[in-house]
């Protein structure tokens, strides 16, 4: 937990005037405290236990609803504008407040929570020449930091010295851009001597001039000035805060970025406090409302200042008004204000409590989801906003993570064709089931297996076992032809390093069909084929790059063979390959086209034998062209080009990227739910690609893949538009030719003509082109082409390249848009997003800490959205429609009456009355209506994706919503009012006295508003749990009991003048005419709402109502495709390490007879013993956890199918 | 948020499996089929048809009868008396004729009415003591602040009963005489009494409590400017109706919601022979005491003799109101049932 969640950052004041430059020297805190760097200490609450009340009541009455109600309130206060309590306006008030401000704290409690357990972690510096233990958020810039194995680094730190061999040191920089494999950092030699010498350590008083802070993950420029000689400095020596030592066992770093100046922090961007639509609807809406008032004020002002000149002058003599009142303008003016009091209800004030208690209830559902609980990892769906519910139901733009997020990153060797026989299973339809189909392959006569190993055609051990030459070949040059490190934990306990994880699998295959890698030199190989220790000679490795594209080794076999091993990118092997192998070529070419249809990354593989005297000669060409000081690398391409030629074919393999579980199906009923999906990833294009089309998003019927992989703007916009012309071109015809030409124009622009081209295309562009396509003049041409393609794929980007795509949709689309992510490279884009989501229950944290909503596959990203997104939009939307209709037929009444009362402000109902309407007597059955309300079940809304479509359309809440609610609103108060008012005119009682008063009149009319509106709220359930039962009778017997509770005797004799209304209650409701008059409008209120209804559903029947007769059910099964792509190479992020291994630099050599060559053999046969000495010794922590992961996941994978049983057995 | 129970597991995160966490809460959907719809329109029509023709019928019995005495006949040159601010405190009486065309059955009640008379001003409404009215002592001798300006009069002495309501508590009384078509003229009998809710007699309004007399009780107050006697001395024959529980006061501090209404002033007396049935049709003749002003707010002044039913009195607006309703939800159950017919049963939405 490295970025404490949520909150808003406290940017530091900067230093006056931008920083541009940075000094740090070492040891030295009083230079470096000169400049105002930031400490490593992160704050991210916002109150104190002190500051708590003052500062959260100010920010409270910040909001605009609050401080309204601060000025009723004081309005109230007057007694010549009063027409209402003051208890009317403060209980709701209190109220509000007090939710809030208790919610509030709660959050900041957890902010201060997570900041301490950052803050506090310990770190160890070096302090006065001595190393002590100190809090993460005591550390200073310029200090001496030292790092232990599996630690996560406190700050941006250069790299000074470490336990490994001329200052090595391995991290995973997992956090930072989600990859998980292995980089390699070196220090200066200079300071690398240092070595663990505290004292030196101490003494070192170097000077560090570098750049500013800023968020470049992979750039670096310093400058290390010390004892009068000047270092450059780059990236390669720098570890970043949010990166883990792994692999080593102690370094030294000193600290030049610290706290929110370090690059993660910088990448993270600010913490923007996310809102809906519906909240700025809502906003305005409310808005409006207010306008509305004034308004409705300012005409019955205007009515009173008429009727006080015509009329009310006559009355003075009853009334016997002050001087000043007699004014009728004065009066008009008072009785705005009054009427603004009165009617203040309009502008509901419990309705943003009340939506935040929906949301609340939302989050908990999607928290208490069992669907979406993830039982191997432990892990239940969270939502860690609980503001965003309803904007989940309106989704149009999904922006998603590859690796951890679509992809398990774990790659699996799932197939392979050995010459010109394919082994593997046939993948089923449906990846996920396929361990759970055919048995596996019993790799017992193999001591040394890997036990999660799994292979499901056992023909190929067959193979093996009968001694095929070539299937052993195969194998041996899958355990030969590599760079990854081994190391024996103990006897035949292996563990590979792999720098690739696609290497790793390989080996691993090899090594479970009999080819052990056991041991590694700078010098030999150690296999243990089929049982029997084997050793060979390394005499070269002709490493990976990117224009190559292939790797190679030349070994030594015992019999005194030399062997070149190949692998590589299809494409390259053939084109070097012997004339004979041409059949062969064409049996492997259709495999891997096979393989390739099923989105896995396949690879060639030959072989070739080398003559002794051609390969002395090309060795010494090598070690001169590796010795050159100038074209080095071309010259040693040419080199390897050179030997690598009359290749022999063996096979192909084929890996699996095993993508998450229900993926593909998850895409496409996304999809089928008009949700667009954009992969955004840092892994290279042919990666990306690779699972584009394991996940169904590109598929070979698809028109067209346009790839996107300029380096300069001109070429980035004259793709893109060449691109958005194939489009458009091909599409325009066909429209055109159907309708006629005038016509196209028109729908040129129009959002539905861009729907309908839609056509099957693909983008894929890359981060250099992103960069530049991402520029203000070509942003919009990229974003027409990207959303008129079907997919969009971008790689390579970095985590802010993420977030401005994000930005740059939804600036220009009115969309929401999701993120979803598993890594530290994800945060920017979550964090940018409308809707942020993480996956959790990996080893990185951050994405989940910055995310709105977290779980732990991907797949319930379709019930997300589906289901709790839909359910919350439809619930959130029906609410605030009956909410504002509510409000609206409460307080209207008082408009009417301000005609029939001289425009005095005389309110119709009884202040209790006013008081409890909005908090006790309505707020209960629209609140259960809108936490439980289901339109459709479950079922429905996975079984019809475009029931989604209301919400992305935006229809069920909008102005036009708005409207009809509030003159539905309007109509029900003005019949509410006038119902009563002609049966009131001239009624007595039915024994001769009275009833035609302003008590019981008020009476019947409040009876009646709430019998009114706990009709309609039930006509609004679509779904009556027991709870909702319970609180529409409940509201009701409620309303009675209060009634007659406050028109009692009892509480009248304590207040005779708070409780005026006694007796009435009794007196109207034991009257027949009573109960007729509230029948009626009940009545004539209702039905005019069910038949609208009734005819709508008839008429125009929506989605949701079609839905439960639509037979035609979309088929998500995972169609098989034939493919002609082929996927290229699957290989390593970087450079291979295979410069490191011949080297030797990474196998540690013995401190007391450090050889000053290493590669003289002597030195060489010495070391490499003490390098698996070492290797043994280092097990230590490394292991400790690695054994538990993977006993983790042995766990699951064998218990894959137990698992429902175990679950039965815990539930009972 | 998600809750986390105490005991570790391998589930021990797991979220219950209840069916209120799982949202799966049985439950009743209602729909608006037309299978539910239209039965509830056309019985809703037949209700309302059938409550209006009751109603009406009802309605129909009973008889209502309008006197607007304000400048009839005799009463003229009182209403030019009480707009002359000179003559305004001096006595008038006059004497209105009219006849009742039908026999009167039953209960028949008194009543008079105001016209145009805004006894729902909010100020009006509010000017008034809740507290001094239950006879609280602290009250009557200070009263509430909304009874201003009619708190104190010109001495300081507080009012009681105070506020504007009381002040201009309605002070014409009538008399009224029967003229058979043989015989002497009859006196009607009324009951001035038990013409107040038994709520408002017995609980909202009581006298001061005191040892001595009413006029003890009260002594230290004033009575209200426009009044001409004191509040001890409204009825001065029956103890139990006098002071702030006199019937008349307590109809009057009832306010009325609109500015035409009418107040119950008395019932007939059916003890008396002639008038056992009722009120016999025939000549009468109504004697009033004309004291309060309407001309300044051009209001009218009314007597109104009237029987009730199971309802309540004379109200057109009820049964119309139900036939109208009833009417128009018969014609919209109509149209509903042409449209689904029409278009809902053959179209493919209305399955299931």
């Amino acid at each position: 937990m490295l970025v404490p969640w949520r909150g808003f950052w406290n940017p530091r004041s900067k230093a006056p005037g931008q920083e541009e430059e940075r000094h740090v020297k070492a040891n030295d805190r009083d230079y470096n405290e000169r400049f105002t760097y930031a400490d490593n200490h992160i704050k991210t609450a916002k109150y104190t236990f002190y500051t708590f009340l003052p500062i959260n009541l100010f920010e409270q009455f910040q909001r605009f609803a609050n401080a309204y109600f601060l000025v009723l309130l004081i309005l109230q206060l007057i007694p010549e504008i009063s027409s209402l309590s003051w208890f009317t306006t403060i209980v709701p008030l209190v109220l509000v407040l007090t939710i809030t401000a208790v919610k509030d704290a709660t959050d900041d409690y957890f902010r201060h929570k997570s900041d301490q357990q950052v803050n506090t972690r310990q770190s160890q510096v070096l302090i006065k020449g001595k190393i002590q233990k100190e809090k993460w958020m005591n550390v200073r810039v310029g200090d001496i930091i030292k790092l232990e194995n599996n630690q996560f680094v406190a700050a941006d730190v250069l790299l000074l010295s470490s336990s490994e061999p001329y200052g090595l040191c391995y991290i995973e920089t997992a956090e930072l851009d989600g990859e998980t494999n292995l980089k390699v950092r070196q220090a200066l030699t200079v300071t690398s001597d240092l070595g663990a010498d505290v004292a030196k350590l101490a003494d070192f008083n170097g000077e560090v001039v570098c750049e500013p802070p800023n968020n470049k993950l992979d750039k670096f420029i310093g400058t290390l000035y010390w004892k009068d000689n000047k270092y450059s400095l780059d990236n390669e020596k720098m570890l970043l805060r949010g990166c883990m030592l792994r692999n080593t066992e102690w370094c030294f770093g000193m600290v030049i970025f610290a706290g929110l100046q370090t690059k993660l922090m910088q990448n993270c961007g600010r913490t923007k406090f996310k809102r809906t639509s519906i909240d700025r609807l809502m906003n305005t809406l409310v808005l409006w409302i207010f306008g509305f008032l004034i308004c409705m004020g300012i005409i019955l002002a205007i009515g009173n200042t008429i009727w006080e000149q015509r009329v009310g002058r006559n009355f003075w003599a009853y009334l016997l008004w002050d001087e000043l009142l007699s004014s009728a303008v004065f009066s008009g003016f008072l009785t705005f204000w009054s009427y603004i009091i009165i009617l203040n209800t309009v502008v509901p004030i419990s309705l943003y409590v009340s939506v935040e208690v929906l949301r609340l209830g939302h989050s908990y559902f999607i928290n208490w989801d069992r669907k979406m609980y993830y039982s191997r990892k432990d892990t239940p769906a969270e939502a860690r906003t609980t503001t965003l519910n309803e904007e989940l139901g309106q989704v149009e733009f999904i922006f998603s993570d590859k690796t951890g997020t679509l992809t398990q990153n774990i790659m699996v060797f799932s197939k392979c064709s050995i010459n010109g026989n394919t082994y593997g299973e046939n993948m089923l339809p449906i990846i996920f089931i396929d361990s759970q189909k055919t048995p596996c392959v019993d790799f017992s006569f193999n001591p040394l297996m890997d036990r999660k190993f799994r292979f499901h055609d056992s023909s190929l051990v067959e193979a093996i076992k009968l001694e095929e030459p070539l299937v052993q070949e195969f194998f041996r040059l899958l355990a030969l032809c590599h760079t990854v490190m081994p190391e024996e934990r103990s006897e035949g306990e292996l563990v590979y390093q792999a720098q690739s994880p696609d290497e790793g699998a390989l080996v691993t295959a090899a090594r479970n069909f009999g080819f052990v890698f056991r041991a590694r030199t700078p010098e030999t190989i150690t296999l243990y084929e089929m049982g029997q220790p084997v050793t060979y000679q390394l005499l070269a490795i002709l490493d990976f790059n990117n224009v190559r594209k292939r790797m190679s080794v030349i070994v030594r076999n015992p019999k005194g063979q030399l062997k070149l091993y190949s692998k590589g990118a299809d494409t390259i092997i053939f084109d070097r390959l012997e004339p004979a192998n041409e059949e062969l070529m064409y049996t492997t070419s259709e495999h891997l086209n096979e393989f390739a249809g099923e989105g896995l990354r396949t690879l060639a593989l030959a072989y070739k034998d080398l003559d002794e005297d051609m390969f002395d000669e090309w060795m010494k060409k090598l070690l001169f062209a590796s010795a050159a000081l100038e074209n080095r690398e071309e010259r040693l391409g040419a080199l390897y080009e050179e030997v690598e030629q009359g290749l022999m074919l063996l096979g192909a393999t084929a890996i699996e990227d095993k993508l998450q579980e229900g993926v593909p199906e998850t895409i496409s009923c996304l999809t089928l739910a008009n949700i667009k999906i954009w992969v955004l990833t840092g892994d290279k294009l042919e990666t990306a690609m690779n699972i584009g089309y394991s996940c169904n998003m590109l598929r070979d019927d698809m028109n067209e893949v346009f790839i996107i992989s300029s380096h300069t703007m001109l070429e980035v916009q004259q793709e893109l538009k060449n691109a958005k012309e194939r489009i458009m071109g091909p599409s325009r015809e066909r429209f055109s030719s159907s309708q006629d030409v005038g016509k196209t124009d028109m729908y040129a622009s129009d959002s539905v003509f861009e729907e309908t081209i839609i056509a099957e295309c693909a983008l894929i562009i890359n981060g250099h082109s992103l960069a530049h396509a991402l520029e203000a003049d070509l942003e919009q041409i990229l974003l027409d082409v990207a959303c008129l393609c079907k997919t969009v794929i971008c790689c390579r980007v970095t985590p802010l390249q993420k977030a401005q795509v994000v930005e740059l949709v939804k600036r220009h689309k009115r969309a929401v848009t999701l993120a979803i992510g598993d890594g530290a490279n994800d945060v920017s884009m979550i964090k940018t997003a409308h809707i942020g989501v993480g996956i959790s229950g990996q080893e990185g944290m951050q994405a989940v800490l910055a995310s709105d909503y977290s779980f732990a596959q991907f797949r319930y990203l379709q019930r997300l959205l589906l289901v709790h997104g839909r359910w919350s939009y439809h619930r959130m939307c029906n609410f605030l429609c009956y909410f504002f209709y509510k409000n609206f037929a409460f307080t209207l009444v008082h408009f009417w009456f301000g005609f029939l009362c001289g425009f005095s402000a005389q309110t119709v109902y009884d202040q209790w009355f006013i008081t409890l309407f909005n908090i006790v007597y309505t707020s209960l059955p629209v609140l259960a209506m809108g936490v439980f309300d289901q339109d459709v079940n479950e079922q429905y809304s996975l079984r019809y994706p475009n029931l989604y479509r209301p919400g992305q359309l935006n229809l069920l809440f909008n102005k036009r919503k708005f409207f009809t609610c509030t003159l539905q609103g309007v109509c029900t108060s003005f019949i509410l009012f006038f119902i009563p008012y002609g049966a009131f005119l001239c009624a007595v009682r039915d024994d001769g006295s009275h009833i035609s008063d302003q008590q019981s009149f008020a009476v019947t009319i409040a009876t009646s508003l709430v019998i009114v509106v706990s009709v309609q709220i039930g006509l609004d359930t679509n779904y009556w749990t027991a709870v909702n039962h319970f609180f529409i009778w409940g509201s009701l017997a409620v309303y009675f009991a209060i009634l007659f509770a406050m028109n009692s005797d009892g509480i009248f004799r304590i207040f005779p003048s708070q409780f005026p209304f006694v007796g009435t209650a009794r007196n109207a409701l034991n009257q027949k005419s009573v109960w007729l008059v509230i029948l009626l409008t009940t009545v004539v209120c209702i039905m005019p709402v069910v038949a609208m209804r009734f005819l709508k559903t008839d008429l125009h029947p929506t989605q949701t109502d079609k839905a439960s007769i639509r037979i035609k059910i979309t088929n998500l099964r995972r169609v098989r495709r034939t493919s002609s792509r082929r996927s290229a190479y699957a290989f390593a992020h970087q450079q291979g390490y295979g410069e490191l291994i011949t080297s030797g630099k990474n196998m540690k050599v013995h401190t007391s007879s450090t050889s000053a060559v290493p590669s003289s053999s002597p030195g060489r046969t010495h070391s490499s013993g003490n390098w698996i000495e070492n290797m043994l010794k280092k097990r230590g922590a490394v292991e400790a956890e690695e054994t538990m992961d993977s006993g983790v996941t042995e766990h699951i994978r064998a218990d894959e199918r137990s698992e429902d049983s175990l679950e039965t057995l815990y539930t009972h | 948020m998600g809750k986390v129970r105490a005991d570790a597991g391998p589930f021990a995160r797991r979220p219950d499996n209840s069916a209120f966490k799982q949202q799966r809460l049985p439950a009743w959907s209602p729909s608006l089929t037309p299978y539910t719809v239209l039965p509830v329109f056309y019985f809703l029509a037949l209700v309302c048809v059938l409550l209006g023709v009751w109603l009406l019928i009802t309605v129909q019995n009973t008889h209502q009868l309008k006197i607007d005495y304000t400048d009839a006949g005799a009463c003229a040159t009182c209403a030019e008396m009480r707009n002359d601010p000179t003559k305004a405190k001096m006595n008038c009486d006059c004497v209105i004729n009219f006849n009742v065309p039908k026999t009167f059955q039953g209960d028949v009640f008194i009543y008079y009415g105001l016209i145009n008379f805004h006894q729902n001003l909010r100020r009006y409404i509010k000017s008034r003591d809740d507290d001094q009215l239950v006879g609280r002592k602290n009250s009557l001798k200070s009263p509430s602040s909304y009874c201003e300006p009619f708190a104190y009069d010109e001495n300081a002495v507080p009012i009681a009963p105070c506020g504007a309501v009381a002040n201009s508590m309605f002070n014409d009384s009538f008399t009224l005489t029967y003229h058979p078509p043989a015989g002497a003229a009859v006196n009607v009998p009324l009951y001035r009494k038990g013409i107040t809710w038994y709520t408002d007699k017995n609980v909202k309004f009581r006298n001061p409590s005191t040892n001595t007399t009413l006029q003890q009780a009260f002594q230290g107050t004033a009575q209200p400017p426009f009044w001409q006697k004191p509040v001890y001395e409204l009825d001065l024959d029956h103890p139990n109706n006098n002071g702030f529980i006199n019937d008349d006061l307590i109809v009057w501090m009832r306010e009325a919601a609109f500015p035409n209404f009418k107040k119950l002033y008395g019932i007939l007396n059916r003890a008396h022979t002639t008038f056992s049935y009722g009120l016999p049709e025939g000549n009468y003749s109504i004697a009033i005491n004309y004291n309060f002003p309407v001309q300044y707010f051009q209001g009218r002044k009314e007597v109104v003799l009237s029987t009730v039913s199971w309802f309540g009195g004379q109200n057109h607006f009820l049964p119309i109101a139900y036939l109208v309703s009833g009417g128009l939800i018969f014609i919209v159950a109509i149209v509903l049932t042409a449209v689904y017919v029409k278009v809902g049963r053959s179209g493919k939405n209305m399955e299931e």
